[in-house]
């Protein structure tokens, strides 16, 4: 990745001016103009929004979507080389910010720029193609004027502008007078026939190579002449407030410059990192917890189940009668399960760094949702929004938590940086310990579920009861929630669900807890996949029925779920015995718009645990645009996955967090994980996201093989590695 | 002052001698390719060479790395070093990469002492190294790559 305006930050002040005049060299018309929209057409000038080509030639994407591992900047590339004709080697990628316009997330309405929900490419498989096929004719049309000859005659291929007369140059050559010529206002895009990047398997990520030196950037990277480190303390419980604390003795601890209150707790202000941890960890603070959640996680969970049994519930979605159907049912089932608080754990503690010089605030970071940390920012500091740029960074990891409504981190460093005053660059850095205890984990659940079939095994009567909190209430996306307060991030999976039962009744209770929830890779679908597969599961095995061939008369109505069910069954052998000692278990769900189906296999060990060997998968994504990266998705939503079902938890006792670390809160390691082989289904579809999908299916597909093989379910999770 | 002896190179660096040397290495000397985790050793994310061995610098005071000889990311080389980051790359390893300098420095490690690692050899020397991500299957192809590889150079 070249490391140019992003991360002209690092350099020394003589380098970050030659670093400036080469950006200003590559001509780009503005960063982020007011205005990108051509006076004579609507369409947008892709030099100002989505493309710059420096005189190098390098052609550097700007990414609306941040990239956190999921590959999207790769995936972005992979549009504009494919439509621009470039080399794939000249390709190069930032994030962008500062323009809902022109990086308003699609998928989600096209208002505010957001990476989550699996959406970038879904959101960016028009608008970046278009972006590419329209440069690509500007380039040409420069080329022609250029070189006095038709456009028609003029090829691009990998970077190369060519003309039978034999002229020829790159792109970069074009860039300045193509930039200013008017933008066409339709542009056709590449057949699928003629596609060289767009789904083909040997494109490599553009990140790679940094990544196994040690040159990437990341936000805990960036440093800024002067800067400072802020550790916070912040309340043991949520909900608490600072009351009183005494920060003369840290302020003359080494290296310690301030101690400032923020809104989120008391910050340590120092030199650097250790001395800010040192001074947090001697400071003193009076803690008003007149509004905190003093409870537990044991005492939340007998009141969830309370609820699931004794509460009524909202109605969420109704089919029949499931109460009267109930007791015509042959056979019913009765299954409670219990899902603890996640944490996301991403392996780059959550930081930001922002500095406040001439009237302007900028902030490096993780932006998952830069317009809205934009507006907060511009708020705390009293300036105008289009004063406070953000720098999008490459982050190491989020899975749905630097998505924070309340803007947490970005919320402590621009008070720090208010108080400190112009000129003293800041950055906020969270311990591992702060961000194990930090909240916004994926919330705990309770389902009661009922279930029965009748006498020729089909599903009758389905009666499911979900008790937990909601994610959006309380919070700036509470617009979403429905007219009877229902969350349907807690519902989805469940509410939607493929099989036809023709009787089905959904219902909700949201709890009033004190505890900060958030979306966590797969959000609601981490939960409800888990107890509609095994549900379906054991109501296949009471029916005596394979639970393949249940599934596959249930789903008959819907093809892309009967697609990837058929496949991995196929691809996994599912119609011949298992090998000696192998169990297997099988679950298909769709989220996100993916259909994910997968096969666990597991062996019981003599020492009385289990271990997962094999998982086979198979995706319906679309149209696979980069099939490496949505094998790697698949991999790693897996391995995320398997973490999260069998050792994941975080509890509270008496309303503190009890894990700390890696060692309490355990997640999966390189001995644990499975091997993986993912096949992906031919389609001629729009492609949906892979961030997410390959998470739902994993944890029921574990359970319905442990239950094959032990003849015992479990459904209060997490599994554990017991027998 | 503290005397370090990195990728080469002795440095006087003026810190508390408590100062972990992932700090030192990170906020004094402005090395960032070694990465902060979890600061108790839990992660791997800080993994440096101490004297040839991997060691969390996150837990290391720098005054017990004095005169030693210490290698980062940034200077980790020969064959086996070259023919991970060779494999790492041609099977696109790192997906947040954020704690791949960790994982690339103790696959480095292993092979450099075991030419043939089996699975259970790697499930030994990478355990300690947790990738989020979960990018453990090709991590683990990618040291059986470079392990190919290398035999064939000898062979050559």
């Amino acid at each position: 990745m070249r490391r140019l305006q992003q991360q002209a930050a690092t350099l020394s002040r003589r380098s970050f001016i030659a670093a400036s005049a080469a950006v200003a060299g590559s001509l780009t018309i503005g960063f982020r103009p007011a205005v990108a929209q051509d006076a004579t057409s609507d369409a947008t000038n892709p030099f100002q929004a989505y493309l710059r080509i420096g005189p190098d030639h390098t052609v550097t994407v700007l990414s609306a979507h941040m990239e956190g591992g999921q590959g999207i900047y790769s995936g972005l590339a992979t549009l504009i080389a494919e439509e621009l004709d470039a080399d794939w080697e000249q390709m190069s990628v930032e994030g962008a910010s500062g323009n809902p316009d022109l990086y308003g997330n699609k998928a989600m309405g096209g208002a505010f720029q957001l990476t989550g929900g699996s959406t970038a490419m879904v959101s960016s498989w028009q608008r970046y193609r278009e972006a590419g096929a329209i440069a690509r004719h500007m380039l040409v049309e420069a080329a022609a004027q250029q070189w006095g000859v038709a456009a028609e005659e003029i090829r691009i291929d990998r970077g190369v502008v060519s003309h039978p007369s034999g002229r020829e140059g790159r792109l970069g050559d074009f860039v300045a007078a193509a930039a200013g010529l008017p933008v066409p206002a339709e542009i056709s895009l590449k057949p699928r026939a003629e596609w060289k990047y767009i789904g083909n398997d040997e494109v490599r990520r553009r990140d790679t190579v940094d990544k196994t030196r040690g040159q990437q950037d990341y936000t805990i990277d960036v440093q800024l002449p002067g800067m400072l480190t802020a550790v916070l303390k912040r309340p043991p419980r949520f909900g608490g407030k600072v009351a009183g604390f005494d920060a003369e003795p840290i302020k003359a601890m080494p290296g310690v410059i301030d101690v400032v209150e923020t809104p989120r707790g008391v910050a340590v202000v120092a030199k650097s990192y250790w001395e800010a941890l040192k001074g947090r960890d001697a400071l003193n603070v009076e803690w008003d917890e007149s509004d905190a959640e003093k409870r537990g996680t044991a005492e939340l969970m007998a009141m969830y189940k309370d609820a699931a049994v004794n509460g009524e519930g909202v109605a969420v979605h109704g089919v029949g009668d499931a109460t009267r159907a109930m007791d015509d049912a042959e056979k019913t089932l009765d299954a409670d399960f219990e899902f603890p608080f996640l944490a996301h754990a991403a392996m780059e503690p959550l930081n930001a760094v922002a500095r406040y010089q001439h009237g302007r605030l900028e902030i490096w970071a993780g932006h998952q949702m830069p317009d809205q940390y934009q507006a907060v920012a511009a708020e705390i500091m009293g300036i105008d929004a289009e004063r406070v740029t953000l720098h999008v960074m490459m982050t190491g990891g989020f899975f749905g938590r630097r998505a924070a409504p309340d803007s947490d981190v970005i919320v402590e460093v621009a008070s720090i940086v208010k108080a400190l005053g112009e000129g003293v660059p800041v950055r906020v850095q969270w311990s591992r310990e702060d961000d194990m205890h930090g909240g916004k984990y994926r919330p705990m659940y309770v389902h009661k579920v009922q279930a029965g079939i009748d006498a020729d095994g089909n599903p009758l009567a389905w009666s499911h009861h979900v008790v937990g909190q909601s994610i959006l209430a309380g919070t700036p996306f509470e617009a979403a929630l429905s007219a009877d307060g229902i969350d349907a991030t807690s519902v989805e999976g469940v509410d939607d669900m493929p099989y036809s039962v023709p009787n089905l009744a959904v219902r909700l209770t949201t709890t009033d807890v004190n505890v900060p929830v958030l979306w966590w890779r797969s959000v609601g679908h981490t939960h409800t996949a888990f107890v509609v597969e095994t549900v379906v599961d054991d109501l296949a095995r009471m029916a005596g029925r394979d639970p393949v061939e249940f599934r596959q008369e249930l789903l008959s109505e819907h093809p892309r779920h009967l697609g990837v069910l058929n496949l991995v069954a196929e691809k996994a052998g599912w119609d011949k015995p298992a090998a000696e000692g192998i169990h297997r278990g099988i679950a298909v769900h769709h989220s996100f718009g993916s259909y994910v189906a997968q096969v666990a296999e597991v062996r019981l060990r003599e020492d009385g645990t289990w271990k997962a060997e094999r998982v086979v998968c198979a995706v319906d994504c679309g149209i696979a645009v980069n099939p490496d990266t949505i094998r790697a998705q698949m991999e790693g939503g897996i391995g995320f996955a398997l973490a999260g079902i069998v050792h994941g938890e975080i509890s509270m006792t008496d309303g503190r967090v009890d894990q700390d670390n890696y060692d309490s809160y355990r997640v999966l390691r390189m001995n644990e994980m499975p091997t993986v082989e993912v096949h992906i289904v031919e389609s001629e579809e729009s492609p949906t996201g892979v961030g997410e999908p390959g998470v739902p299916p994993l944890g029921p597909a574990l359970s319905n093989a442990l239950t094959a093989a032990t003849g015992v379910r479990k459904r209060v999770l997490p599994l554990g590695n017991q027998v | 002052m503290i005397k370090l002896v990195i990728n080469g190179e002795s440095r006087d660096i003026d810190v508390a001698p408590d100062t972990p040397l992932l700090w030192v290495i990170r906020d004094h000397l402005q090395m960032t390719g070694t990465k902060f985790g979890c600061g108790r050793a839990q992660c791997g994310a800080c993994t440096v060479y101490l004297n040839g061995s991997p060691t969390r610098s996150c837990v290391l005071p720098a005054s017990a790395a004095q005169n030693a000889e210490i290698t980062t990311i940034e200077g980790v080389s020969g064959r086996a070093a070259e023919a991970v980051q060779k494999a790492w790359t041609d099977l696109d390893v790192p997906q947040c990469g954020y704690c791949q300098s960790g994982q690339i420095m103790a696959a480095a490690a292993l092979l450099e002492q075991n030419a043939s690692p089996s699975d259970a050899d790697i499930d030994t020397a990478m355990t300690g190294n947790i990738c989020r991500c979960a990018t453990y299957v090709r991590i683990r192809k990618a040291i059986h790559k470079a392990a190919d590889e290398m035999r064939s150079e000898a062979n050559a």
